[in-house]
């Protein structure tokens, strides 16, 4: 534990300081404070931010972690090569990579809700789901990027598999959705959909955000399923689990191939 | 106890390629070990396997008389200069060494000489991503002596060093096996390897060709340079 708090500081040091992690932020400052200059209230912020950060966190978090895991390889070696114990020091890198990523991310976007916000009680349940999906996608992104890097020797595989995983989770996992809904139109499929939706990420998050706004009258009998199982307290609590286990089962897979990794 | 480090039944494949073939072999304690052989020979394979960086399929490691297992804490008594030099780019070289400095411990005590050496170049407040090769070059080398270690490993050093910082380093590798601290040096180098060594190893596709002292290859080969003499042991004869 000591040894990760130290390996941590350092890492928090070298990443905090990249341009890339410096970009993000700044990025995500100026779209945020620029939606409120057209405008926009503090709720229809948080929608206009739903797809921005459905989209941008989990590449960011991918590419970047991907990028970055591979760029400190060896580092990492010769870290391995000190008197620390190799779960210490992948705690100090997943942590040192994915709290500077979660930092960027809720001053990018919370800093403007500061700045402009008007404090009203129906802000606060949308805006800290956008903050708590945005942070959670980042951690699960991160898990993903650091399996992939931990994994594959060959960067172009780490860099290729971390697009797709973006790709599959924010594009084609709702193409394949439809599919089946199309294909099986005949049979009651709320259950198989709703276990579906559980297991993508980025469907999570957008799930989770959609039902604060009260649109899933918009979305049918189907929205109304979804409703009565997300807007209920425990299945709020089934998504959260469900995004914390996408987070740790990738996590814990890529500790265990650091583990036994020939550097 | 002369024996520092007693490699026995060494082996580890990468898929069907064997890597090192059940090596075994004693490095003795306050030599100059040269570690040689073309490329593909198994010489990192080995060097990673004494760090913990590779986990052998066979074989056992004894270091100081105990076997080395699963308890990284032996790696304390380490110290690695890897071949080409990587630090964080944002990190500064001050803070790199403290970063080692915190997770090492105190230990056997510090030698500061060669940091001292490379702080002279006013790079030690510079993000390490605007150093040139061969500073940050300099900076490996002051690492691996920084911590006193007991076992001293280092890979290609004087690569990227310029005569002056080359010369420098060598001094220092003499000074500290004179002090009795044990160095286990892969070069591609004979020069370097006439200069330093005591003893050579000579792999070849995983396997060790020969082991011995220097002076005892050329007469067993009956060659005058260790270069002709390791040429011979490969079956090239006079090179």
């Amino acid at each position: 534990m000591r040894a990760t708090r130290r390996i941590l500081r350092y890492e928090l040091h070298n990443v905090l300081r990249s341009r890339t992690v410096l970009v993000y932020a700044a990025l995500l400052f100026l779209l945020t404070d620029a939606l409120f200059r057209f405008g926009g209230s503090g709720a229809r912020v948080v929608l206009s931010l739903l797809n921005v950060v459905l989209i941008l966190v989990p590449l960011v978090s991918a590419l970047f972690g991907t990028m970055y895991v591979y760029g400190a390889r060896e580092f990492t070696e010769l870290l391995l090569a000190q008197p620390v114990g190799r779960r210490s020091l992948f705690t100090g890198l997943y942590l040192g990579l994915s709290l500077p990523l979660a930092g960027a991310f809720l001053a990018g976007v919370g800093l403007p809700f500061i700045l402009h916000a008007t404090p009203e009680a129906a802000l606060w349940g949308p805006l800290l789901m956008l903050l708590a999906a945005g942070l959670l996608l980042t951690f699960v992104f991160t898990a993903v990027a650091v399996l992939l890097a931990t994994h594959f020797d060959d960067r172009a595989k780490g860099l290729g598999g971390a697009i797709l995983v973006w790709l599959a989770c924010a594009i084609i996992y709702d193409g394949l959705i439809l599919l089946v809904v199309s294909w099986f139109s005949d049979y009651p499929l709320e259950g198989p959909v709703l276990a579906l939706t559980l297991m993508n990420p980025v469907d999570l998050g957008r799930v989770l955000l959609l039902l604060q706004f009260d649109t899933a009258a918009l979305m049918g009998y189907t929205g109304a399923v979804f409703e009565r199982f997300f807007g209920s307290a425990g299945g709020r609590v089934a998504v959260l689990a469900a995004l914390v286990v996408q987070a740790v089962v990738p996590l814990a897979l890529a500790l265990r191939v650091f583990r036994r990794k020939d550097f | 106890m002369n024996t520092a480090l007693e490699i026995r039944g060494l082996g580890k494949r990468f898929g069907s390629v064997v890597a090192l073939d059940g090596l075994d072999l004693t490095i003795e304690r306050g030599r100059v070990t040269a570690l040689v052989g073309p490329n593909a020979a198994g010489k990192s394979t080995l060097i990673r396997a004494i760090l913990g960086l590779v986990h052998p399929d066979t074989g056992t490691l004894v270091l100081d008389g105990e076997p080395l297992g699963r308890d990284w804490r032996y790696r304390g008594r380490l110290g690695y200069m890897p071949q080409a030099a990587h630090f964080p780019d944002n990190l500064t070289p001050r803070e790199v060494v403290a970063m080692l400095r915190d997770l090492r411990g105190s230990g056997a005590g510090t030698d500061e000489e060669l940091l001292e050496w490379f702080a002279q170049s006013g790079a030690m407040d510079r993000p390490v991503r605007g150093l040139s090769g061969g500073t940050r070059q300099k900076l490996n080398a002051a690492i691996a002596f920084l911590f006193r270690p007991a076992l001293l490993i280092l890979d290609e050093p004087t690569a990227g060093l310029d005569p002056v910082a080359s010369g420098r380093l060598k001094d220092k590798i003499r000074a500290l096996r004179a002090q009795g601290t044990t160095v286990l040096l892969s070069s591609h180098l004979i020069g370097e390897i006439e200069e330093l060594a005591d003893d050579l190893v000579f792999l070849v596709e995983g396997r060790i060709r020969y082991a011995g002292g220097l002076a005892e290859l050329k007469a067993q080969t009956g060659e005058r340079s260790v270069e002709r003499a390791m040429a011979a042991l490969l079956g090239g004869g006079r090179a």
